[in-house]
């Protein structure tokens, strides 16, 4: 299990999700944990199985949105949950591992789908403390 | 911080000194900088009060994109949302370089309500009240991680995104009675399914016939009061009549449409030299390939969200028969609240085909529209709004006044008055569930946590939003419908 270094922020209708790190990648990381806890609690989904993402955009933001929407996707299709990630950045490239188990409804009693991640609140940057912070909206 | 659920959440209250007052319910925001055409919000005063700052910036925004006619539009439920506020209405010239948007639909692409008769009045349904609600939840597949009874190939998923409800009739699910009260009556024209990505049609993969999550949900209601007897009368409602309302709409095709040509438009607008003061605010002229790539795969979308609520339809008739057998659930109308369609609309004069975007808005056409079926013509078009779980419901109809003021379109729903982090923090599901209970309301959802976040109190007061569109003169309210049986995605 990753470090826990993300949390939510309110939006109107939906929920924001906000990773913080050292590192660009680590608050990739972080704000895909952020998303998995909108739906359930990450600490209750084993990392037992692995899925490999790839995905490029033409800005740091837009590769933000483009990651998190690669995982909406592979939940949606693979019916997976994810709670470990790793995440590599070339420029504008991003290669991550994603690791989860498939959903259990008991178990992990997930609250509510997530459409997508949006534009809204969206921000890619080196904060004062010299560290990265990663957030957008996530439309539930 | 350690993963902890910080609120973090600048409220900004909105400065009604911004706007010029029309009329009791009409607030006007004169063009200023970049903005094309003024806005307008549609509300009574304490409901523009606490509307949040940031609908007067995106109703702004919006007035600012090429080919706007007349004004960038607000309804009386509008809240903060992505670009276009959520409740906002606008509509483009494709002749004067208008556009069509990604984010002036929103990620679910024609979600909606439907409302179906039952036959029923609210002593058949006491008896039978609990089993009912437990058989509805057994049918309905609600909730993440549900899945439906469909599966379709590449070639039935193509045929149902190019005939929406007229496809699921002919798949067995429903009659042809029920399309002549459906919205372009259950089939949207010029949908594109191979301008739908493999992506978007994997993801719908199992999802037909399912509910979905969030502010979805299906519901068994009373008839608790009429407004408009001779309206009631035409759409067939009397007092303590039983109806049920399922919100729902395109699952996860919609969504992944909605992702796919949000990016897309963001990337290409300043190839069309359109400067986009926000980047939600995405989009992409009418006229132009990217344009006209989404609006083929939008309408797919709204074929894929009609056929789904038709198939919702067929299992809440399954459900009712096996408990009910007398009950007949015709449909009173089926309405979308997140589209962009051409229609014609009067403007200084000239009957103009524009490009009327509603991000939650629903299309409010007045009596003798010829887009409406013929034995509701003389009403106008049935608006069903939703409230929230456990709250009252509403039906309106389309008013003649509402076509000058806003491209015919009305209100949608509540709108929330409180995040959902906030109300999970607040309220806990179970109590939420027993204290319905001992008002004769029954909730069935497979989250506790969901119900917290959707809790009645997270909702602004659903009267007042009606009361506000009634006022302003998009539609009149005709009934209000309070909940029996909730099955909450």
């Amino acid at each position: 299990m990753n470090r826990k270094r993300w949390e939510h922020f309110s939006h109107e209708a939906d929920m924001g999700v906000r990773g913080l790190g050292s590192t660009k990648e680590e608050a990739f990381e972080q704000a895909a944990l952020a998303m998995t806890a909108v739906i359930t609690n990450p600490e209750v989904i084993a990392p037992s199985e692995a899925i490999e993402i790839h995905c490029e955009a033409p800005d740091d933001e837009l590769l933000l949105v483009d990651w998190l929407n690669a995982l909406v996707y592979e939940m949606a299709t693979r019916k997976l949950l994810f709670s470990r990630f790793e995440v590599h950045l070339d420029g504008h490239r991003l290669t991550a591992r994603a690791w989860g188990e498939p959903m259990n409804r008991a178990k992990h009693q997930p609250t509510v789908e997530i459409k997508g991640a949006t534009y809204t609140s969206l921000k890619v940057e080196k904060n004062a403390m010299d560290g990265w912070l990663a957030q957008c909206v996530v439309d539930v | 911080m350690d993963g902890s659920h910080n609120v973090w959440w600048t409220y900004n209250a909105m400065d009604i000194a911004l706007f010029k007052r029309r009329s009791e319910f009409e607030w006007e925001i004169a063009p200023q900088g970049a903005m094309r055409v003024p806005g307008v919000i549609y509300a009574s005063e304490p409901l523009i009060r606490a509307m949040d700052h940031k609908v007067y910036e995106q109703v702004c925004n919006v007035a600012m994109l090429p080919g706007i006619v007349k004004a960038s539009y607000a309804m009386p439920d509008a809240h903060w949302g992505y670009g276009f506020p959520i409740g906002g209405v606008a509509a483009f010239d494709p002749d004067e370089g208008g556009v069509v948007s990604a984010g002036g639909v929103g990620f679910d692409i024609s979600c909606g309500v439907r409302c179906l008769h039952t036959g029923l009045v609210t002593e058949d349904i006491t008896p039978v009240q609990k089993v009912l609600a437990d058989n509805l939840y057994r049918k309905i597949p609600a909730g993440l991680g549900s899945t439906g009874a469909i599966r379709l190939n590449q070639e039935g998923m193509d045929a149902m995104l190019a005939g929406g409800a007229k496809w699921a009739v002919a798949q067995g699910y429903g009659t042809a009675a029920d399309l002549d009260h459906i919205e372009e009556y259950g089939q949207m024209k010029h949908a594109k399914p191979g301008n739908v990505s493999d992506h978007a049609k994997k993801r719908q993969r199992d999802e037909m016939g399912t509910l979905g999550s969030g502010n979805h949900y299906l519901e068994v209601q009373k008839v608790a009061r009429i407004f408009d007897e001779r309206i009631a009368g035409v759409f067939g409602i009397r007092e303590n009549d039983i109806v049920v309302s399922i919100h729902c709409g395109s699952r996860g095709l919609g969504h992944q449409i909605g992702t796919e040509f949000l990016k897309k438009m963001a990337v290409a607008a300043s190839g069309y030299g359109i400067q986009l003061p926000d980047r939600e605010l995405a989009c992409a002229p009418i006229h132009s390939p990217v344009g006209e790539e989404y609006l083929g795969a939008m309408r797919a979308a709204i074929n894929c969200a009609l056929a789904n609520r038709q198939i919702l339809t067929h299992l809440v008739r399954e459900a009712f028969e096996q408990i009910i057998p007398k009950a007949r659930l015709p449909l009173l109308y089926d309405v979308s609240h997140n589209t962009c369609k051409v229609e014609e609309h009067m403007v200084d004069g000239k009957i103009r085909k524009l490009y009327v975007h509603r991000k939650g808005a629903t299309r409010a056409f007045g009596p003798g529209h010829p887009d409406i079926t013929p034995s509701l013509r003389a009403a106008g078009q049935p608006v069903l709004i939703g409230g929230s779980m456990g709250t009252a419901s509403y039906i309106l109809a389309g008013a003649s006044e509402g076509e000058s003021r806003s491209f015919g379109s009305a209100c949608h729903g509540a709108g929330r008055a409180m995040s959902r982090h906030q109300a999970y923090k607040t309220w806990k599901g179970r109590q939420v569930i027993d204290e319905l209970a001992t008002r004769g309301i029954l909730i069935r959802s497979p989250s506790s946590r969901g119900v917290a976040e959707e809790a009645p109190g997270a909702y602004k007061d659903v009267a007042a939003v009606v009361d506000a569109a009634d006022s302003a003169g998009l539609a009149h309210k005709v009934a209000r419908l309070e909940p029996l049986v909730c099955i909450k995605g």
